[in-house]
């Protein structure tokens, strides 16, 4: 079993084949290209198959990632991905959006000499490798224990729970909103970062695994909590962080003044970046600014160009250093003609006499002493206002959890950020056989943290079920 | 997947359909809305509710052809179905004994103020209600309202059906009351709520609005049907849709309902997949 070591460390971090600049902010297809199955083998190779290893540790679901490097180096891919999907069950989803440079990349011991294994990009390889087998295995399934189990959203921590306990022989429904599954998957994040297909191939596993997805039904409207516990014998709760935030300044209910979510929502969920081909209509905007520096805005500017923006803009009140995004996104905004004006802050929306936003009035900043979160905190500058002649404004500071369910279920607690009191081990909350996960517990966070909790969470769903008569 | 029960056009242009939606017929109350889509990859359009049968478990909606995707939903037939229709979403107007009640509506508002009425009714309330609309022809639901309305009152631009003018009549209405009513309810076009919000502001009448803006989700998620009432933000889908007629900012919500007109003809003319061609109301050729 032991994969031959390296002679020599190899520093040689194999790059990603993507599609130029030039073409890409002209298309919807994804940027990166994947690696083939050389490149995959070549990188896995550079592993030094570490005896501690720390990139697990900075793996938030503990993938066991010498191991499956292991497979890779001898080309047994079938063994990769399943050892693989023994700790992740969406790797074709966290190999393209989970930040591994600030995870198990950030941990890797090579990482000092400034070559750090490409994990992230070996993970996705393996995934998309599995997807285009004819045949994949099916993990196998307990007895059917009789216990029903609602899983309310269809994003990745409802995936997960759903997935995993319906493996353990219980009976799943997932719950979803919308008209597709996949919650932040599928209305959020762009085709060109991740395609459409490959969510949809996710929840298509899930359903094969035996669990049932009924979308269309809003829980807290269509049906309470407490209504559905007397059909159920537990409730997961993945909701989300879906209400946008705005920034409280004049101006921002403009026409051309949007939330990302409904900017992302309109281009992804309704198919919009088809328009006139699609039904929901949307705007071409010839230049637009997005507020906010994290994934959400550098998705929301490099959608608006691919629109056929000929300007599109990132305006963050901090400096590049503190750009919450990740670095290949940043990156490759700015690659595609993004302009980052940075140190600026919006002060108002200025519209025209038909209610269409103008321009924008920013005013400058500087960085000050670090703040709460220990980056340096932003301080307006005396006196420093100007417009900027804008079509669109597209608000990507963030989101707040989900309302709808904690305001429809008694005894359900939330904390002051309107986000549900869980037990961080085993996401049980404050009521009796309700558990939640992923963004309506932590705030908007990251897919795999999401991964993380919604497995946490079947585990003690489980034992519980299992000892419930 | 729901399935249609029936489609009619109940005056010209004006369409009503029943569908089987047995959890939200359980579920609803009165001013509460649904989510459509008319067909796969089509948009997500907010629709009032304007009836329900639980024991059928079926509702019925009332609404105006004016584009693409109701021109699908009118061209609908009973056993045909739709891919979306979710809800009850929005909250339910608040209703309790409020003495006398007057009810305003026009256009596709006949429809959904017709469970408000019969809540109202129930809850003990005198209701005067009043229907606009530009020819009596396109007055419909009369006969549910007789025995709902202490007194019915209609307004046509013709004066083809009771008096004649535009909806600044509802002045000469309240006048000609012994005593004001205690509140206002409207539903129908924002030209309406909008105006008759401004007249009874003067009057200093509570009026109750029921807004339509542009949705997608309808949970709180996209933000697009944002509206300022009161110089706060607030999302009809979660916050409303029933909201203070006199603290709305009228001029605003006017134009974010019509920031995507040009879009919509051009996918109308364009793409639409298939005009409406249903013959009902409608000349031959």
């Amino acid at each position: 079993m032991n994969p031959e070591k390296p002679s020599k460390i190899d520093l040689n971090r194999n790059d990603m084949p993507k599609q130029s600049p030039e073409e890409r902010r002209h298309n919807f297809n994804e940027v990166a290209l994947g690696y083939t199955a050389e490149i995959a083998m070549t990188e896995a190779k550079r592993c030094l198959q570490c005896k501690k290893p720390r990139c697990v540790t900075g793996c938030p679901v503990e993938i066991d990632i010498p191991g499956f490097m292991s497979f890779v180096v001898k080309g047994d891919f079938a063994s990769g991905i399943k050892r693989l999907k023994e700790k992740n069950c969406l790797p074709a989803v966290c190999g393209r959006v989970c930040p591994q440079e600030s995870q198990c990349e950030s941990q890797c011991i090579l990482r000092n000499k400034g070559g750090e294994i490409a994990i992230g990009r070996v993970e996705r390889f393996l995934a998309d490798w599995e997807a285009e087998q004819s045949e994949i295995e099916m993990p196998p399934k307990a007895k059917p224990t009789g216990k029903k189990i609602a899983v309310v959203g269809s994003g990745p921590a409802g995936i997960t729970v759903a997935g995993d306990l319906v493996l353990l022989g219980h009976e799943v429904t997932i719950f979803e909103a919308l008209h597709k599954a996949g919650g932040v998957l599928t209305y959020g994040i762009p085709e060109f970062r991740l395609p459409k297909k490959i969510v949809a191939r996710e929840v298509e596993y899930v359903k094969k695994l035996g669990v049932k997805v009924v979308t269309d039904y809003v829980v807290g409207k269509t049906r309470s909590i407490d209504e559905m516990l007397e059909e159920y014998d537990a409730i997961f709760i993945g909701t989300g962080a879906g209400l946008p935030w705005f920034m409280d300044i004049p101006g921002e209910n403009l026409n051309g003044v949007y939330s990302a979510n409904e900017y992302l929502t309109r281009m992804n969920l309704m198919q919009g970046y088809l328009y006139p081909g699609s039904a929901t209509p949307i705007k071409k905007h010839a230049r637009v600014a997005v507020v906010g520096g994290g994934n959400v805005a550098m998705d929301s500017a490099r959608t608006a160009l691919r629109m056929g923006a000929s300007d599109a803009r990132i305006i963050y009140r901090r400096s590049h250093a503190e750009l919450p995004a990740r670095a290949e996104e940043s990156e490759n905004a700015e690659e595609e003609g993004v302009v980052f004006n940075m140190l600026t802050l919006p002060v108002a929306y200025i519209g025209d006499e038909n209610g269409w936003l103008k321009e924008i009035e920013c005013i400058r900043m500087e960085l000050g002493e670090p703040d709460a979160s220990g980056r340096r905190r932003p301080v307006e500058m005396p006196d420093s206002n100007f417009r900027i002649p804008m079509d669109a404004a597209i608000c990507a500071i963030g989101n707040s959890p989900n309302p709808l369910v904690p305001a429809t279920t008694p005894g359900l607690d939330t904390t002051r950020r309107g986000t549900l009191v869980a037990d961080q081990e085993t996401g049980k909350t404050t009521r009796d056989r309700v558990w939640a996960g992923g963004d309506i517990v932590t705030g908007a966070a990251t897919v795999i943290l999401a991964m993380g909790a919604g497995r946490k969470a079947a585990r003690s769903m489980h034992e519980f079920l299992s000892k419930k008569p | 997947m729901n399935r249609v029960i029936k489609r009619e056009m109940v005056v010209p242009n004006m369409h009503l359909l029943v569908v089987e939606a047995p959890e939200i017929a359980a579920k609803i109350r009165p001013g509460q809305f649904v989510i459509l889509r008319a067909e796969e990859e089509g948009e997500r359009i907010p629709l009032s509710v304007a009836d329900w049968d639980e024991e059928q478990g079926t509702i019925s909606i009332i609404f105006m052809e004016v584009g693409a995707s109701t021109g699908t939903l009118a061209c609908l037939k009973s056993g045909d179905t739709i891919p979306t229709c979710v809800g009850p979403l929005g909250n339910p107007t608040e209703i309790s004994n409020f003495g006398t009640v007057m009810c305003v509506s026009g256009c596709y508002g006949i429809g959904s103020m017709y469970p408000v009425i019969k809540e109202l009714k129930k809850a003990g309330n005198k209701v005067l209600t009043v229907l606009e609309a530009r020819s009596s022809y396109l007055i419909y639901w009369l006969n549910r309202f007789i025995p709902l309305s202490e007194r019915i009152f209609t307004i046509t631009r013709d004066g083809s059906l009771g008096m004649k003018g535009h909806v600044n009549r509802i002045t000469d209405i309240i006048n000609g009351l012994a005593s004001p009513p205690d509140m206002i309810i409207v539903n129908g076009c924002t030209f309406l709520m909008a105006h008759t919000s401004e007249i009874t502001k003067s009057l200093g009448i509570k009026t109750i609005v029921n807004l339509n803006p542009i949705m997608i989700d309808g949970t709180g998620m996209c933000g697009v049907c944002r509206v300022t009432v009161g110089n706060k933000m607030k999302f009809a889908c979660v916050d409303g849709p029933e909201f203070n007629g006199h603290e709305v900012d009228w001029k605003e919500f006017l134009a974010r309902r019509k920031a995507y007109v040009d879009e919509e003809t051009l996918y109308f003319r364009k793409s639409a997949p298939k005009p409406a061609v249903h013959k009902e109301g409608k000349c031959q050729s």
